[in-house]
């Protein structure tokens, strides 16, 4: 009765190709040392914990900041469509000049519209603005000048555009001043920029850490399954084998690490999604903290598996190549 | 199956632990190598299985010529060689099973054939009832027999053994070595390198004796006392 599966089973070994039974054996081990590799980190859980936790806000801080910039430089991007100049005429120039000048202005390709803000107009407003009417009433005169706003052709509103606008412009007969709200954007676009540099260059250094971190963790655990290592280089294991379980190790460390990671990013965007929005509400900006979002997030599992496997194999490279039967 | 031409191996310039060895062993053959400790018998062992490299001569095992292998290649060297250690070098931390499938695993045979095989060496040796405990619940003889099923469980062409006696009482060494007879009367060579006189003596086979790194006897206990 127990012999009649035998042949059998024997019989569909053999039909299989040698090619298919090697393949099929190596796709096992790997099946076997994946899941074997996860136990072993159950088993220690309060450390592994740590090691996640260490790997989690060494990578949350540098995507934080990344993320905030990117939001940031959303929102300058979307002010950059509005950038608009403003031309502050001479004070003694009289309106009907400055009606002229707005139709010479309009004339060019490059302008989309001109409106003419008269003194007495922008008295008014300023009065209601600023709320120094008392103030404005001891002076004896409009202090302030007729201005044209100008929304540049949509085109030309690219720095370079907005600033061969500006010196034509500045070269018009009465012009006093011409200002860009550009100015302010420029810097705040450059102080981007240098944060994302900086926090590019804290992501690398973080990563660096980040793969020693897991090499000296993997370093512990190479040290700790020394006899088992040398057991099986006796018998004939390549330096593959041998490697396998650590360099899984790495990359499962790389994957609680890259969800601890992910987690507390969901955690602190939700945390300031709050404060945020009311900021944003307070300068009339349709500024949004914008989390990592799906794709994003399996990309940083993936890049803190790859960060982890990496770590391993530093640790694989300098402690278990060396590592041979007879020098013990 | 296993053969030295001139043999050197200086591990530095004022010691040299094997001095122009020169021998060959048979298909099936089973040796004793002998000899003082520090006479150069785990030097040898460990040049048979590629742990050190010669500094002169030659060895060959299995027609391969291991002084120029590779490094990547020592692995595939390894798995035609069984060797049993005097301290069994087991794992505690898996069952006897896990212990003796270790070769098979390294060398990817389909998980089916593990365990027929696993528990053909088992029975080999008379452990088949304890695949299933820790290595630390066996006897010193058991454990050592595990060592030789770990040894002997992927059929390998050479088996080498050091000390394998070393901390059993008489009776269970003379079944270690009724063992390693068995496994060299189906075609492997055996090579056991001791300092048991008085087992070397009973077996009376041929023998390799070492003396301070030089091949001094080799022969038959017996007839090379009737000529001393």
């Amino acid at each position: 009765m127990a012999k009649a599966p035998v042949p059998r089973s024997g019989g569909a070994r053999q039909s299989a190709s040698p090619l298919k039974q090697v393949a099929g054996s190596y796709l096992d081990h790997h099946r076997t040392v994946a899941r074997d590799s996860i136990v072993r980190m159950w088993r220690n859980p309060v450390s592994s914990m740590m090691t996640w936790a260490v790997m989690g806000v060494a990578l949350a801080l540098p995507v934080a900041l990344l993320l905030l910039l990117a939001s940031l430089q959303n929102v300058s991007a979307g002010w950059e469509n509005g950038a608009r100049v403003t031309v502050y005429l001479g004070l003694e120039t009289p309106l009907p000049q400055a009606n002229a000048l707005a139709d010479q202005i309009d004339t060019d390709s490059r302008v989309a519209f001109v409106e003419l803000v008269d003194r007495e107009r922008a008295l008014a407003e300023f009065r209601v603005s600023s709320g120094l009417a008392d103030a404005l009433d001891f002076l004896q005169e409009n202090p302030l000048p007729h201005s044209l706003l100008i929304t540049p052709e949509a085109s030309y509103r690219s720095t370079d555009g907005v600033e061969a606008l500006v010196e034509y412009l500045q070269g018009l007969p009465a012009v006093e001043r011409v200002q860009v709200d550009l100015g302010w954007l420029q810097r705040l676009n450059a102080l981007a920029g240098l944060l994302t540099r900086a926090a590019l260059a804290l992501a690398i250094l973080l990563a660096v850490a980040v793969v020693l971190v897991i090499g000296n963790t993997v370093r512990l655990a190479i040290e700790s399954r020394r006899d088992e290592i040398l057991v099986a280089k006796l018998v004939g294991g390549t330096d593959a084998f041998v490697r396998r379980p650590f360099l899984y190790t790495g990359a499962w460390f790389g994957l609680g690490g890259g969800l601890v990671a992910w987690l507390l990013l969901l955690i602190t965007f939700w945390w300031l999604s709050a404060p945020v929005a009311r900021l944003a509400a307070l300068y009339h900006s349709d500024f949004v903290l914008s989390g990592l979002g799906f794709e994003n997030a399996i990309m940083l599992i993936f890049t803190a598996m790859t960060l982890g496997w990496l770590g391993a194999w530093v640790a694989v490279r300098r402690h278990l190549d060396d590592m041979e039967p007879g020098d013990h | 199956m296993i053969e030295f031409r001139q043999v050197t191996k200086r591990y530095d310039s004022d010691h040299t632990a094997l001095r122009q060895v020169n021998f060959a062993l048979n298909r099936g053959e089973l040796a004793f190598l002998t000899g003082h400790s520090g006479a150069g018998k785990s030097t040898l062992l460990k040049l048979l299985m590629v742990m050190e490299r010669p500094s002169a001569g030659e060895v060959w095992v299995g027609g391969q010529l291991l002084n120029s292998l590779p490094r990547r290649q020592i692995p595939y060297i390894r798995r035609h060689i069984g060797v049993v250690f005097q301290n069994h070098q087991l794992l505690f931390d898996r069952t006897v099973f896990d212990n003796v499938a270790m070769p098979l695993q390294v060398i990817g045979v389909a998980p089916g054939d593990i365990g027929r095989r696993v528990r053909a060496a088992l029975d080999k040796v008379g452990l088949l009832s304890k695949e299933k405990m820790n290595p630390l619940q066996l006897s010193g003889g058991e454990q050592q027999r595990v060592g030789i099923a770990r040894a002997v469980v992927n059929k390998p062409p050479v088996l080498l053994a050091d000390e394998p006696t070393g901390n059993l009482d008489p009776e269970l060494s003379a079944d270690i070595m009724n063992l390693f007879g068995q496994f060299s009367q189906v075609g492997v060579t055996v090579l056991i390198a001791s300092h048991d006189i008085t087992l070397i003596n009973d077996m009376n086979r041929r023998t390799l004796r070492l003396d301070q790194g030089q091949l001094v006897a080799d022969g038959r206990p017996r007839t090379e006392a009737n000529h001393g």
